[in-house]
């Protein structure tokens, strides 16, 4: 198995992590989608694509991110030493930027003068929308009128940019439903439009294109790690909605053996209640998005509406590259529920004067319910995705009860 | 190959021996109610309709536009599923032996139910093609061996996006026959260009002998005429779900049938 990891070498040519992945789409899109793959390889083989991104990501996005040893939380819990790797200090306040920085520039070079996206929490809407305004690009976002009522604040960001945003009524009205509408546009303008997917999920070659984007939240770790504690830590956890952050940071791991991967999905009211968005966890295989991989989903392959406290991880799906690394067992996955998400906002607020996005807490969360059962000299390190500003009004809502939160 | 005639190649055979070209309804099966859609089929059929597709509901239509969205909707609010719509197939199967049936939708219910099961259902159902949107012929040869075997076609989509090579790749796999998408966009969008469709349909049928159909974005009797002077057959999908919407539930069979009876008529003068 070791030997399996270090040479660890997904998708192959067709877009496959073993048997999920692929390209399952209308034939509409085949010409777009093999268009954009041929360009991607170009791109990649390209020295001038890395520099440009690479610059852009220093002085545009704030590269890189610092880790954060969150010393008081630690010495509170009493066991592992948990760090943080500061996703949210980045501009727009997520790690969503690092693809759609790459994403543009793919645009770009591709002629493409107007980018769509699709959001859920509305950060990959505002991440796209900032790097078309920065790029000089027509920007539409596509934005289920659940996810517009629940995140108003974002939705003004993205019309301070620029962007249009066009709400969707279809469906469950959530993230799901954007991404199938963002299809129909794509389908529809095919010839002078760019689709910035936001999470490693859809058909190849999204699911590598945003991985790889992301990947360079990885490899900071990679060396800011041992210059921090001198080795690599025991294990790395994100949280895991679609997946990108989570396949951002794990994907450099892959080869490392001695470094758990744990994966931390949205429990909802509790995956025993129905009410989650736990795809690995409580899911199973089928086709969705243009991808095979783990689904919510009904006896009839109907897809059921998810639940969780944060938008960000209210999909039914999950990246196909999660569905192999469970598989195969290189990456572990559990449910946090609302609650538990809650509490570690409100504990990290107040022990390390850090406010994370809702979707963040879930992965805070697992790391405080592990670490002290570990020895103080285990290392967790936590991917903090995202920062929790956008949270303000669902964290006042659910935290009535909470004790000492001011309402 | 050892296959019997399928009742599609039967149907085309017969239809070019009257120099006629088929006319294909598409209806969500379930909607506007369960009740409706083995009725529904019939009528079509004495109206003029030569093979009826029918839709598998599916929560994410990811290539269906408002209309054909919505019939799915309000199917899905009765629960049909795909057994269901294979109980219906089964139901007009009874008094009809003639009209192929082509089931048409997502990979998803088939995934769930299994390929295998779905095959031997859809069989015995009375089944004569599967038509799956988000199934490539590079992502399904499992489907086409499985269907090969239990004498189902499958059928694949070609579009104005499809190059050469594809249209290559698609002719080779495709059963029955191939179903061209006639504009860039979901089903049921603007109007077409017929002039358009026309070369592409040259270029399809440089690459096969299989009936080809048009589909996506016809909407009236003089479209299907000007189409079926060189396609092989006309699908009208969103145009009939349509007219339903505009009619009570003791209407609406019978607005199909005039509609899809006038459009036989300007396609047949």
């Amino acid at each position: 198995m070791q030997m399996q990891a270090e040479n660890y070498n997904f998708p192959d040519a067709k877009g496959h992590f073993g048997p999920y992945g692929g390209v399952f789409v209308a034939e509409t899109l085949q010409a777009a989608l093999l268009a954009l793959t041929i360009e991607y390889e170009k791109a990649k083989a390209d020295p001038a694509f890395a520099a440009e991104i690479q610059y852009e990501l220093k002085h545009y996005v704030g590269r890189p991110s610092p880790i954060y040893h969150a010393k008081r939380l630690s010495e509170e819990l009493g066991g592992a030493q948990i760090y943080l790797k500061r996703e949210d200090l980045n501009h727009t306040g997520a790690h969503k930027v690092n693809n759609t920085v790459g994403q543009a520039m793919l645009a770009r070079r591709m002629g493409k003068r107007r980018v769509i996206a699709e959001t859920g929490a509305g950060q990959h809407g505002v991440a796209t929308a900032t790097v078309a305004a920065r790029y000089g690009m027509e920007c539409v976002v596509y934005m289920g009128s659940e996810d517009i009522r629940r995140q108003a604040q974002n939705v003004y960001r993205m019309k301070l940019l620029g962007a249009t945003v066009v709400p969707v009524e279809s469906g469950s009205r959530t993230l799901k439903d954007a991404l199938n509408e963002a299809m129909r546009d794509w389908v529809t303008n095919v010839e002078t439009t760019f689709y910035i997917i936001g999470t490693v999920a859809g058909p190849h070659p999204y699911p590598m294109m945003v991985r790889d984007f992301n990947s360079v939240v990885g490899k900071e770790c990679l060396t800011q790690m041992p210059e921090m504690i001198g080795r690599q830590p025991d294990a790395v956890l994100a949280c895991v909605g679609g997946g990108s952050n989570a396949m951002g940071i794990f994907y450099d791991y892959i080869p490392d053996r001695n470094v758990r991967l744990i994966g931390v999905e949205a429990g909802g009211d509790g995956v025993a209640t129905g009410r989650h968005a736990a795809s690995l966890t409580a899911g199973s295989p089928g086709i969705l998005h243009g991808n095979r991989t783990y689904l919510i989903q009904d006896a009839n392959g109907q897809i059921i509406d998810t639940h969780s406290v944060s938008a960000g991880l209210d999909y039914p799906g999950v990246g196909p590259e999660h569905a192999w690394l469970k598989d195969t067992k290189r990456a572990e996955y559990v449910a946090i529920n609302d609650d538990e998400a809650l509490a570690a906002f409100h504990r990290l607020c107040r022990t390390e004067g850090i406010i994370p996005a809702l979707e963040s807490s879930h992965a805070v969360a697992e790391a405080m319910k592990i670490a002290p059962g570990m020895a103080r000299d285990k290392v967790l390190l936590v991917n903090l995705s995202g920062r929790g500003d956008k949270d303000m009004a669902t964290v006042a809502e659910r935290s009535q009860t909470v004790s000492g939160v001011p309402q | 190959m050892s296959r019997p005639v399928s009742r599609i190649a039967n149907t085309f055979a017969r239809l070019a021996s009257e120099k006629r070209k088929a006319l294909i309804p598409f209806v969500t099966a379930g909607d506007p109610s369960p009740m409706i859609t083995v009725p529904l089929m019939h009528a079509m059929v004495d109206a003029g309709a030569d093979i009826i597709e029918l839709g598998v509901p599916f929560s994410d239509p990811m290539a269906d536009g408002p209309v054909i969205q919505r019939s799915s909707e309000r199917a899905l609010k009765f629960g049909v599923g795909l057994n269901d719509v294979l109980a219906y197939v089964g139901e007009f199967r009874k008094t009809n032996q003639m009209t192929p049936v082509v089931l048409m939708g997502y990979a998803n219910p088939i995934e769930r139910m299994g390929m295998k099961v779905f095959a031997e259902r859809a069989s015995t159902a009375g089944v004569d093609g599967v038509l799956v949107v988000d199934y490539p012929p590079e992502e399904s040869l499992g489907l086409l061996e499985t269907m090969d075997a239990a004498g189902i076609d499958v059928i694949y989509l070609l579009s104005p996006t499809s190059s050469p090579e594809r249209i290559k790749l698609v002719s080779a796999a495709a059963r029955g026959y191939i179903y061209y998408v006639s504009l860039k966009g979901v089903s049921g969008a603007a109007n077409i260009d017929t002039s358009d469709v026309e070369l592409m349909i040259a270029k399809i049928k440089a690459q096969t002998k299989l009936p080809v159909g048009v589909g996506f974005g016809i909407r009236d009797g003089d479209t299907a005429r000007r189409i079926s002077r060189f396609a092989d057959a006309v699908v009208i999908g969103s145009r009939i779900i349509q007219e339903m919407e505009t009619a009570t539930p003791d209407t609406a069979v019978e607005k199909v049938r005039e509609l899809l009876a006038d459009i036989r008529k300007k396609m047949d003068s």
